[in-house]
């Protein structure tokens, strides 16, 4: 074991103490704000009496559609310290630029000691990316893919909840760094050799690492879980290019999950023994190559982007015929164009580091790799344009946000195809050009989450959003965004470098100005839809929604109630056509519900996984902070935990048929309820013939 | 109609709207095609591990230290495969003692397979000992370091597969040949041949490579 430079002692490892940031204003406040908030929680789970439910129909569920909404919460609050660490950033470069700028809290310019600024961009990429997007998308695919393929549940849905679990301690990890010791300065791509030892003794880049290593085995499992699922459990007649197309994005976005994080954890993993070991994989001196770290990171890093980006792609390929009334243009070149994109993922990442050196033949082929990526996302953006030509278009909010995610992937795409050029590469390399531009990609994810959210909240939750309150939030986060980036995008073409705490030049000042501006406007976005879920929840009863709140929808998901019953669909549809909800709704077959129910077999709950999480928690933390009694305690309850529950058999609850019949009575509503006589079509068989496939 | 669903027919005689009976899906390939997705996850694990051996076996990472030849012993590796296989082979027996229904002459194999498993753990630690006391630990240089990780993290791939031999062992006592276990036992199968198949990757590059 390396020895390290602080304190240590064999019970509580490195920690002390003084390793909480108490003496920090800023950090108090971020204490104050989250204990309040979780003291709320707690007292109202108390006062309610929800302990039990909470327990029961939360913590232990292994249902597909409670974990979706639960890693879209921690999306969510992750999504929040994200965006309050970019106001962070932005608010620190507005106020330290030029030498006449004065400081504040013990800074010199600015309010941001550049200690403190580093650790605020290294956890806000690594939340943005990593916490936030990763698990919204994975809620979306959770709740959604089983739906749209016509299933019951995951094909493992033990699986399923570890992964979630395990995605939640690495946010947790993350979160607690705030207030216990510190997180990584070496931004969020853990620049080596400033990650070794020697350059950061601190805790920090142990936080970064294992949070990272944590939630990426989550991320893995998942995949595992959805790729298995879409192989094995589509209903009848859902043959591959029936496929709805978010569910072919989230097939290609695990095959890319599955087979990318596996090198990230190598990456990460040998950074982890260079400090804990003293090993020599990074290390400048002893023969070790900071440049491998450099390249296995982005090996991941790369794909990691077409991870984010084809989910959000295929929830725009949901929304846009849905508000088009028109069937999607060019379906199968899409599936082509999202597994084209899936492959071409894996051979570019060497763009990220064309100033590396590595000689014009290699930086050519990765080059004119990176421009190849423009052919299958211009089909796309293409397809959905011809979607809309001649389609019957509306504007609801969830088809501003597509549209105009589609802008964002434009400018996000010329702008990198700018920067494909190693010419071009070479003058903005390390500048904010750069993080203008993928900031406009991953702002399509934004956009189509907050879009997608908009329009299955209804599916999920039983009642729509208030739509104004909606238009407020869209109007006002895209005009921030694009001030925001606009403004990036100038400074970035004067030359900028990122990763500033203190901004030498005074006459940067107004366009750092204007920046600031845009921040605000979304700071106005975020209490826009705040005001939107309280008046959307208050009046929920006024909102209900029925199996279709749109009317005009098309997959497998809207033929079922909302919010979704336990067992997904009374009895699994057959699938005749390529958009099935559309399809019956055009051949008037949408009021002809099943006349007939048998028992359902269900899994039940275990609170095995959110032990395994519990125990992964710990042993994170331990590692941590090397406290090795309890990494190795831990470690070994885990192994336990996993061999002593394949003793038990696998267990499973029925709900008899009568039950169904009775929920279905139940949540049928009037407009809804089955009228066999509304002329079905001579020979269609509403339920019978078996499974034709 | 070639690609079936390219074109939605209208509905018409014969067109079914659910589904009669509640399609079961085969539990058995659903799990293995989910154990084969891990192993795929697992193979990219060891294609990066391999990629960093690439990379950190210059002269320029021997730091003046023990080269790839000080370090891997064919001959020693070659006694090392034969060893490892036979484990498998006898893994293998434990599959046909399954399809003949035989539960006590699998777990009989299970700890054939088991022991010479371990026999491998052990050469393979006496080996790395020796290249430690012969001044080549870990700390070394950058080639040592990945030198040590690439066959480590093998070793540990096999002490959980030995592990989950022993589950097994118990589980076949217990239960017999019951679906669970059935399956578990097929996907042992992958794994344990799986890890034979990395060590022919770790003998080529590091034990055939090395020693020229």
């Amino acid at each position: 074991m390396t020895e390290v430079q602080q304190h240590w002692d064999p019970i509580f490892g490195r920690l002390t103490l003084s390793q909480v940031p108490y003496d920090n204003l800023i950090v108090c406040f971020a204490f104050f704000f989250a204990a309040t908030l979780g003291l709320v929680i707690l007292g109202a789970l108390t006062y309610y009496r929800k302990w039990g439910y909470f327990w029961r129909e939360w913590l232990t569920t292994i249902d597909h559609k409670r974990i979706g909404i639960m890693y879209a919460v921690v999306g969510t609050v992750m999504l929040f310290r994200g965006f309050v660490d970019a106001i962070m950033m932005r608010t620190q470069q507005v106020m330290a630029a030029g030498p006449a700028s004065p400081g504040y809290l013990g800074a010199e310019h600015g309010y941001l000691p550049p200690y403190h600024y580093d650790q605020i961009y290294g956890s806000h990429g690594t939340i943005m990316l990593i916490f936030a997007a990763t698990p919204l998308l994975a809620g979306f695919m959770n709740f959604l893919v089983p739906l749209q393929i016509g299933a019951r549940d995951m094909a493992f849905p033990y699986i399923n909840a570890l992964a979630f679990w395990l995605t939640a301690v690495g946010a947790a990890l993350t979160m607690l760094s705030l207030f216990v010791g510190d997180f990584s300065h070496a931004g969020w791509v853990g620049l080596a050799p400033l990650t070794e030892l020697p350059y950061s003794p601190d805790v920090g880049v142990d936080y970064w690492s294992w949070a990272i290593q944590i939630g990426s085995v989550g991320t893995t499992l998942g995949a595992v879980n959805i790729i298995t699922t879409i192989i094995k459990m589509r209903a009848p007649g859902m043959t591959w290019m029936r496929l709805p197309l978010f569910t072919w994005t989230s097939l290609t976005t695990n095959v890319i999950g599955l087979t990318a994080f596996p090198v990230l954890g190598v990456a990460i993993g040998l950074l982890s023994l260079d400090r804990y070991f003293d090993t020599h994989f990074y290390t400048t001196g002893m023969g070790g190559n900071f440049m491998l770290y450099t390249d296995l990171f982005w090996i991941w890093g790369h794909p990691e982007v077409y991870f984010i980006i084809l989910p959000s792609w295929g929830i725009m390929s949901e929304i846009i015929p849905t508000f088009s009334q028109k069937k999607l243009f060019g379906y199968p070149v899409m599936v082509a164009a999202t597994l084209s994109i899936g492959c071409i993922s894996w051979t570019v990442w060497l763009h990220h580091f064309f100033t590396m050196g590595a000689g014009p033949i290699v930086n050519g082929f990765y080059s004119v790799a990176t421009m190849l990526v423009a052919i299958p996302t211009g089909v796309k953006v293409f397809d959905w344009a011809l979607t809309m030509v001649r389609g019957r278009v509306t504007f609801p909010t969830p088809m501003l946000w597509a549209v105009s995610a589609i802008f964002m992937q434009i400018i996000g795409g010329w702008t990198g195809m700018m920067l494909a050029i190693p010419a071009i590469n070479y003058m903005t390399h390390n500048g904010v050009f750069v993080i203008a531009h993928f900031h406009c990609v991953v702002m399509v994810t934004v956009f189509a989450v907050i879009g997608g959210t908009t329009f299955w909240f209804p599916k999920v939750f039983g009642f729509t959003l208030h739509e104004t309150s909606g238009k407020w939030v869209f109007w006002l986060l895209v005009g921030g965004t694009f001030i925001v980036f606009t403004a990036m995008f100038i400074l970035g073409l004067t030359g900028m470098p990122r990763r500033l705490a203190y901004v030498p030049y005074a006459s940067w000042w107004p366009i750092l100005a204007i920046e600031e501006l845009g921040v605000f406007v979304d700071i106005a976005a975020l209490g826009a839809f705040i005001y939107q879920m309280w008046v959307s929840i208050r009046d929920r009863e006024l909102n209900k929604a029925g199996r279709d709140p749109w009317g005009t929808s098309r997959s497998l998901e809207w033929m079922t109630h909302s919010p979704v019953p336990a067992y997904n669909f009374a009895v699994i549809p057959h699938v005749n056509a390529r958009d099935e909800w559309a399809w019956r709704r055009d051949y008037r077959l949408h009021h002809v519900m099943p006349n007939e129910f048998k028992d359902i077999e269900l899994p039940v709950n275990t609170p095995v996984p959110m032990f395994i999480g519990i125990c992964s928690a710990a042993f994170g933390f331990a590692m941590i902070w090397r406290i090795w009694w309890l990494a190795i305690v831990s470690l070994v309850a885990m192994i336990a935990i996993v061999c002593l529950r394949s003793f038990g058999g696998s267990t499973g609850t029925t709900i008899p048929a009568d039950e169904v019949r009775r929920l279905e009575r139940l949540a049928a509503r009037p407009s809804m309820r089955s009228r066999p006589e509304t002329a079905i079509p001579e020979g269609v068989v509403v339920l019978g013939g078996g499974d034709a496939r | 109609m070639i690609v079936a669903g390219l074109h939605d027919d209208p509905p018409g005689p014969g067109t079914v709207l659910w589904a009669d009976i509640d399609h079961e899906h085969d539990m058995m390939s659903t799990r293995m095609l989910g154990f084969w997705l891990y192993m795929l996850s697992d193979s990219l694990i060891f294609a990066a591990l391999f990629a960093a051996y690439a990379v950190l076996s210059y002269p320029t990472s021997f730091m003046g230290g023990p080269t790839p030849r000080d370090v891997a012993s064919p001959l020693y590796g070659y006694a090392e495969t034969v060893v490892l296989f036979t484990s498998v082979f006898a893994y293998g027996m434990v599959m046909v003692k399954l399809r003949h229904d035989l539960p006590r002459a699998a777990i009989g194999w299970l700890l054939v397979s088991f022991l010479i498993g371990a026999f491998f753990i052990g050469m393979e630690t006496h080996e790395l000992r020796d290249v430690a006391l012969a001044g080549g630990p870990p700390q070394r240089s950058g080639f040592l370091s990945i030198f040590w990780c690439v066959v480590v993290a093998h070793g540990v791939h096999l002490l959980f597969g030995l592990l989950w031999m022993l589950v097994m062992v118990a589980q076949i006592a217990r239960d017999g040949f019951t679906q669970l276990v059935t399956y578990r036992l097929a996907n042992l199968k992958v794994y344990w041949l799986y890890q034979g198949l990395i060590w022919t990757f770790v003998y080529t590059f590091v034990y055939l490579r090395g020693s020229i």
